[in-house]
């Protein structure tokens, strides 16, 4: 499990040099040969980023370090590949379209980067293989690598037990809160919830004392996707005891989920303490973005990712120069104390996402050099550049993770408590419908009702004898 | 000439053939095989990943099935409707004959100049347009909010069919606006002045001497953009896949099809908007072979 906490078991840190990516290339056993020593190579590498755009620090990072770092180090390797990076900077879902579009049709490009749910439906699919299919048993068993990335971030790039890709890093889930906000309605620096009437009541105490301040923007409705659930519903239905999958069922309109959405119906509907109009615009997440950094939302839960890529203070998105003394954060409380899933009183949701061969690459070993290059400690440092980040690997995250107290909090108090999404293919399509029900409640629709329409949804995908119906 | 067998340009038979087999193989390739093939994927269970992308299975009808009875389905199919009438029948058309019959009695800068702005509306691609509508629809930095002075109104999410329905309008009146124009170029003059002479007003004119004139054009032009505006994608460029308040069959299908990824139903759906529009066609040709002596 990953209570192992990834990043602060210290592990033989410093074991793992930073060169050795599996075998010398030549023989794969999955039947691609590496090409012969000089004949020039061109792969390519494509991640949802764009210079100037979405992720931009990470489109930046290909462009200016992967490129000739990896290009030398094949070079020294005898090879002379050339690397190119294909931008994208869309909204997740649309990334996740083309691709799927571009796998199914046989192009794309070698190496893919992809988001840790999308691995089952794309490998039922038979766009992706197993790494063992691609480029050999042997080779992918040589790398170094898989003995500082913990089983349960390993589990990310896997499906059905087999392994696609190499995990790149993963996450957890907080409450960021503007202490300036906090200050002018006399709540606390500190603050920590315990219970979800104890964030409806600072929200509700911010409303009556801070005028032009949204208290509260908790992620909803379709427009956001999987943030919504991942987000949103995920951290609420745990806090109240319910799972989205759980012994070989489906959550279905059950009183968790109804608990759920009765929250909602509290933040968008009868208290107005959210704005629900912003969770229906097409740009919605990142509007919420720009009104947090320019301090015009007190209290967002969103992914650490928030605070690493968005708001960090020079190559932020959306940065806000005052981060590091203005923003809080907290736990997510369960409902009540207690009452969240396994008996605990915080909970969190955890993804993340990996890369993988393109199986149509004519160069799947020097796909599979890029992906061994880009999990390497020198390469997560120099992405991370002097920043923090949940990496995928123990030894690199014990040496950075202390740097920025935020990121060693998520990895000291968040990952304990996390909990990840079920590895099944139509997982996406059950999350489309949890999303369609908070986009009822954000319409005015009632608690009930949305939790049926959702059902019967869920029933409609996964059949009947696969849902915990109820109601 | 034994007798007329239709050959006026004496091609003969084997000739006439070979003529028309480049544009027949075209149409065959791109529109004939691609109906079949969506025929066929609506009754399977398709999907753009998973195991039924891989291994999709014939489920026959249950695609139909779950479309009629889907109240999405019928939402957007009723959106769609009132779309049309807002945005086709009723502004594109009336707009269009408006400035058309208003722009025969202004001087010709001035005609020359609204037409331009008119017909750049229509030209303009759909992603610019659609680009620059959201700009004006903004809720935080909008023209239109700071024009009317509603700050702070999404009018795309509070007021979504009205917000299509103007936007479709100023993109298409310029068809209506030139159709109309070359229609009531071909009144005869000489009617429109032994009307007046007999004492009719503008109103009895548009009655009893425009409008039999014109009618074929009228059904001509109805028939083209009730089609064109039941088939129209762009309001989906300015909602986005969320607002389903405004989701028109288009919208419905592509979401349906690559952003849910369930390309069997998706082709489903497809298959009963084809039928509606050839309904919509065939009932328009009807009228028009009554209606035309």
């Amino acid at each position: 499990m990953l209570t192992a906490t990834a990043a602060l078991v210290a592990v033989a840190a410093g074991s793992a040099s930073a060169t050795t990516p599996g075998t010398s290339a030549g023989t794969a056993a999955g039947g691609t040969a590496a090409a012969p020593s000089g004949e020039a190579i061109t792969i390519s590498v494509t991640t949802n980023a764009i210079s100037g755009g979405k992720n931009s620090a990470e489109a930046d990072f290909f462009q200016n370090y992967v490129i000739p770092e990896f290009q030398k180090a094949e070079a020294a390797k005898g090879k002379n590949v050339t690397l190119q990076y294909q931008p994208n900077g869309v909204d997740d879902e649309n990334y996740k379209t083309k691709q799927a579009l571009d796998l199914k049709s046989g192009a794309g490009a070698d190496l893919i980067g992809i988001d840790g749910i999308w691995y089952g439906e794309f490998a039922d699919a038979g766009y992706i293989k197993p790494l063992d299919d691609i480029v050999g048993a042997d080779t992918v068993k040589a790398w170094s690598g898989w003995a500082q990335i913990q089983p349960a971030v390993q589990a990310l790039t896997s499906y059905n037990g087999k392994l696609y890709g190499i995990p790149a890093g993963t996450d957890g889930r907080v409450i960021y809160f503007n202490k300036d906000i906090f200050a002018k309605a006399g709540l606390p620096a500190d603050w920590q919830p315990k219970s979800w009437d104890e964030i409806l009541a600072a929200a509700k105490t911010i409303k009556e004392k801070v005028s032009d301040v949204i208290p509260l923007q908790w992620n909803a409705g379709s427009s956001m996707g999987e943030a919504t659930t991942m987000q949103g519903v995920l951290p609420l239905l745990a806090g109240a005891g319910g799972q989205v999958f759980a012994d070989g069922k489906w959550l279905g309109a059950s009183q968790a989920l109804k608990d759920v959405l009765g929250f909602y119906a509290t933040v968008y509907g009868s208290d107005k303490l959210g704005d629900p109009i912003l969770q229906q615009e097409a740009q919605g997440r990142d509007q919420s973005f720009e009104q947090f950094s320019k301090g015009q939302i007190a209290m967002l839960a969103e992914g650490d990712y928030f605070w690493r890529s968005v708001i960090e203070p020079k190559a932020g998105d959306f940065p806000m120069a005052n981060r590091d003394t203005v923003v809080g954060w907290a736990k997510i409380p369960a409902m009540k104390p207690g009452s969240g899933i396994k008996g605990q009183d915080f909970v969190s949701m955890s993804g993340g996402g990996g890369y993988v061969i393109n199986p149509n690459s004519k160069h799947a070993q020097e796909a599979w050099d890029l992906m061994t290059f880009l999990a390497e400690p020198d390469t997560i440092k120099a992405l991370l550049n002097g920043a923090a980040r949940i990496t995928a690997r123990d030894d690199v995250n014990s040496e950075v993770l202390s740097k920025d107290p935020f990121l060693s909090f998520v990895a000291k108090d968040v990952l304990p408590i996390t909990a990840y999404r079920p590895a099944f293919a139509i997982y996406p399509q059950v999350s489309v419908a949890l999303q369609e029900a908070t986009d009822d409640i954000l319409t005015g629709k009632s608690v009930d009702d949305a939790a049926k329409a959702y059902q019967d949804k869920v029933v409609q995908l996964a059949g009947a004898d696969k849902v915990a119906t109820s109601g | 000439m034994k007798h007329d067998d239709g050959d006026v340009a004496g091609l003969g038979r084997p000739r006439a053939v070979a003529f028309a087999l480049p544009a027949l193989a075209i149409i065959g390739v791109f529109l004939f095989l691609p109906a079949l093939w969506t025929l066929w994927l609506g009754l399977t269970n398709y999907r753009l990943t998973g195991t039924a992308a891989a291994h999709p299975k014939v489920v026959w009808f249950d695609n139909y099935r779950t479309a009629l009875t889907d109240h999405e389905f019928r939402g957007a199919l009723w959106r769609t409707t009132l779309f049309v009438i807002g945005s086709a029948l009723i502004g594109q058309s009336l707009f269009g004959f408006s400035l058309a019959w208003v722009l025969q009695r202004v001087r010709k800068p001035i005609r020359s100049v609204v037409e331009f702005f008119v017909l750049l509306a229509w030209i303009v691609p759909s992603s610019v347009s659609s680009f620059l509508w959201f700009a004006l629809y903004d809720r935080r930095n909008g023209t239109l909010n700071a024009l009317l002075g509603t700050k702070g109104t999404a009018w795309l999410i509070q007021y979504p069919m009205w917000s299509i329905v103007v936007f479709n309008t100023w993109v298409g009146t310029a068809f209506s606006m030139l159709l109309y124009r070359s229609a009531l170029g071909s009144v005869p003059p000489s009617q429109l002045e032994s009307a007046r002479l007999a004492g009719a007003g503008p109103g009895a004119q548009l009655r009893d001497v425009i409008f039999p004139h014109i009618r074929s054009h009228i059904l001509t032009n109805t028939l083209l953009i009730t089609l064109w505006t039941f088939n129209v994608f762009t309001p989906y460029l300015l909602t986005g896949p969320a607002n389903r308040k405004a989701e028109i069959m288009a919208g419905y299908i592509y979401r349906t099809s690559l952003r849910v990824g369930e390309l069997g139903q998706g082709a489903a759906i497809s298959l009963i908007m084809i039928v509606i529009n050839l309904i919509i066609a065939l009932v328009y040709l009807r009228v028009l072979r009554e209606r035309t002596p």
